[in-house]
């Protein structure tokens, strides 16, 4: 089994030609099949032919491989006009050897069949067009113009059939064009099967908003992407989004970016979101959440690295303005070219195209965060089914580049639900902050609470939080009898406490100072027994004194007499007698 | 009398009253049997007023592009009247003599019969 695969793996795999078209590489999974040919087909408008000029411009510009154009339906002059607008100079292509422009004129009127014929004239001004400049791609648009000039068909499917074989020999990658038929792919239902890899291109008006979509049908000899992918003819050319692409298996950061607010950072356990992860921050309309985001845009920019704005409500002079009366000046960011703000109605575009404009900036500005403000917005512009999938791709482009991302979403107010944050993104996102009205006796207050935060501990209070001249501050946390209190609660709260600690400490005032009358009462309750004890001492010393006097003066008394009468044995009896 | 002054007193000198250019791709049956039908035609009907060249587009490759040509072998009516294009083998007579403006003067529909 495993040697089996390593023979797999060994294999050459099918050689690519890159179209250098954006997003179609990545779904073909390197180009379209390298010397074979490829049909780009559907219905008018889809952008085939612009499909085919940019493969032969981005070739020659890109992969050094000069192309041949055969225009069936239009000139070379018209050509070049057209794709002028695109940045695409096919006249100074041609002056570099670079491409060749063959404008062939098919009118039924002019031609007169006469019996057997073949299409060698045009295989003949292809090879000396493809030898010329040494082509190494071809795109033929469209080639059932043949069919409206020759009314032969048995003689123009053979001639197609042995023009897609002698292409394939001539060794070109050959992108043909073709209008999509009813029910089939092509109106002949001929190209589809002799090309190697059909492209289909659809352009559908869902909700009056346009989208249009690519689809690989098949491609031979390779795996590809399956889905139909939103494209978008954009000022650079065509531009394919892959839908899905992400297989998550990124990489991740252990770093942490700073909120911005720092009583928000204690919020968190690391302090802050974990860098590449996506923030979105919800609530309901006027709780801040522009400012949020931009004080996290304003952090960014503080430790020099840069931050793009998105912002579809306001217009980036208006936002400076507002940030500006809570004492965030963006302006000077801008200056410096650290931020950058890109303001638009999101209802000039489909999705496709603001998910292109992000990535065509990011990819630009290199950015280490992009805030979104808000994200609700874009659902006037599509369903919720496409702005999630828009959503989810933009989310996982940001990840894979670990950029933090951070979005905000207005929440309904009457219902506080959202069925976008609710099953959409929030499933998406690493961090979701939850900014509500607390609303209570005559007031609102702004709450703000965490309500998930990927990998890392978090706070789980409601926060009540002020917007000042001075920026966001969040409040400490004031607990009433009722749970926590905000607002002018909080300020009586805050008053109540205050008359209380203030009884309180006069009372221990007090109460120290009875102590000090106590104690000083008791000394002097000592001192005047210590004056008495002193007293009653020397009293006692005094009789002491005395008695001793007297027992000497009848020692004395008593030896005056012994001596007269000199018994040694009577002083005891005399003594007791005594 | 009259339209026949013309065609014999000037093409003869000057240029003939038709230039035929045949485009062919080599020896293919298709161009071999157009150059004899040509031939054939020309010698019929146009003896001496026509100028035909023909021309292989292998040895000229340039000429297919700046011919505009398509379907070969193609013969192209430069003059008399309005350029014309006959792709083919030219094999269906009628319709390369009608192409050419030859259908009103037959000049030998009793060789027909």
């Amino acid at each position: 089994m495993q040697a089996n695969n390593r023979a797999a793996t060994a294999l050459p795999q099918l050689p690519k030609s890159p179209t250098g078209i954006e997003g179609l590489d990545e779904i073909t999974k390197g180009g379209l099949p390298l010397g074979r040919p490829t049909l780009i087909c559907g219905s008018a408008g889809c952008g085939k032919t612009l499909m085919g000029v940019e493969f032969l411009v981005r070739g020659a510009q890109r992969y050094s491989e000069p192309g041949v154009l055969m225009a069936f339906e239009e000139t070379g002059e018209e050509l070049a006009a057209n794709v002028a607008s695109l940045g695409f100079d096919l006249n100074e292509l041609q002056t570099r050897k670079m491409l060749r422009i063959d404008h062939v004129h098919v009118d039924r009127s002019e031609i007169e069949e006469t019996g057997e014929y073949d299409l060698e004239g045009l295989f003949i001004r292809l090879g000396h067009a493809i030898d010329s400049i040494g082509a190494k791609r071809v795109v033929l648009d469209t080639i059932e113009a043949l069919f409206s000039g020759f009314p032969n068909q048995g003689v123009l499917r053979s001639e197609i059939r042995r023009l897609f074989r002698w292409l394939k020999d001539k060794g070109v990658t050959t992108v043909i064009t073709a209008e999509r038929g009813e029910g089939t792919l092509t109106r002949q239902g001929l190209e589809e099967y002799v090309s190697d890899c059909v492209i289909l291109l659809d352009n559908r008006v869902i909700d009056q908003i346009t989208t249009r979509r690519l689809r690989i049908v098949k491609y031979r000899g390779s795996t590809h992407g399956t889905n139909e992918y939103p494209y978008l003819i954009s000022e650079d050319g065509i531009a394919v989004l892959p839908v899905t692409s992400l297989r998550l298996d990124h990489e991740v950061s252990d770093q942490v970016d700073s909120t911005g607010v720092p009583a928000l950072d204690e919020m968190f356990g690391r302090g802050g979101y974990f860098r590449g992860s996506s923030v979105l921050i919800t609530g309901t309309a006027g709780t801040a959440k522009t400012t949020l985001g931009a004080f996290f845009a304003r952090q960014v920019c503080k430790e020099g690295r840069r931050c793009l704005m998105f912002v579809f409500e306001e217009s980036p002079q208006q936002l400076i303005r507002n940030m500006r009366s809570v004492g965030l000046d963006l302006q000077p960011l801008i200056a410096q070219g650290l931020l950058h703000i890109e303001a638009s109605r999101p209802t000039i575009n489909g999705l496709e195209r603001h998910l292109v404009t992000i990535h065509r900036l990011v990819h630009d500005f290199q950015p280490a965060a992009v805030v979104i403000d808000p994200i609700s917005n874009l659902i006037s512009v599509g369903n919720i089914n496409e702005v999630r999938s828009m959503l989810t791709r933009l989310i996982d482009f940001l990840k894979v580049n670990n950029i933090t991302a951070l979005f905000t979403a207005l929440i309904n107010t009457r219902t506080n639900q959202n069925e976008m944050t609710e099953e959409g993104v929030s499933s998406l996102v690493d961090t979701w902050i939850s900014v509500r009205d607390l609303e209570g006796i005559g007031e609102r207050n702004r709450g703000l609470s965490i309500l998930k935060s990927r990998g890392m501990a978090h706070s789980n209070q409601v926060r009540e939080f002020l917007v000042t001249s001075q920026g966001i501050e969040l409040l400490d946390v004031v607990v009433g009898p009722t749970g926590i209190v905000t607002g002018a609660s909080r300020l009586t709260q805050q008053l109540q406490e205050h008359a209380r600690h203030l009884a309180a400490q006069q009372e221990t005032e007090r109460r120290d100072r009875e102590l000090e009358r106590r104690r000083r009462m008791l000394e002097a309750n000592i001192a005047n027994l210590r004056t008495e004890f002193e007293s009653v001492e020397e009293e006692l010393r005094q009789i002491n004194t005395d008695e001793q006097h007297r027992q000497q003066a009848l020692a004395s008394g008593n030896q005056r007499i012994a001596a007269n009468l000199p018994r040694p044995s009577p002083p005891p009896a005399g003594e007791i007698d005594e | 009398m009259e339209p026949l002054m013309p065609p014999i007193a000037h093409p003869e000198p000057a240029s003939p009253e038709y230039l035929l250019h045949l485009f062919i791709t080599g020896a293919t049956p298709n161009s071999t049997r157009a150059v004899r039908n040509i031939k054939e035609i020309c010698e019929q009907y146009l003896s001496g007023r026509y100028e035909l060249l023909i021309v292989d587009i292998y040895q000229q490759p340039e000429l297919a592009q700046q011919e505009d040509l398509i379907g070969v072998p193609t013969l192209i009516k430069l003059r008399p009247g309005l350029v014309r294009r006959l792709v083919g083998d030219l094999s269906d007579r009628e319709r390369v003599l009608k192409a050419l403006g030859l259908t009103t003067p037959p000049v030998s529909p009793p060789r027909h019969e």
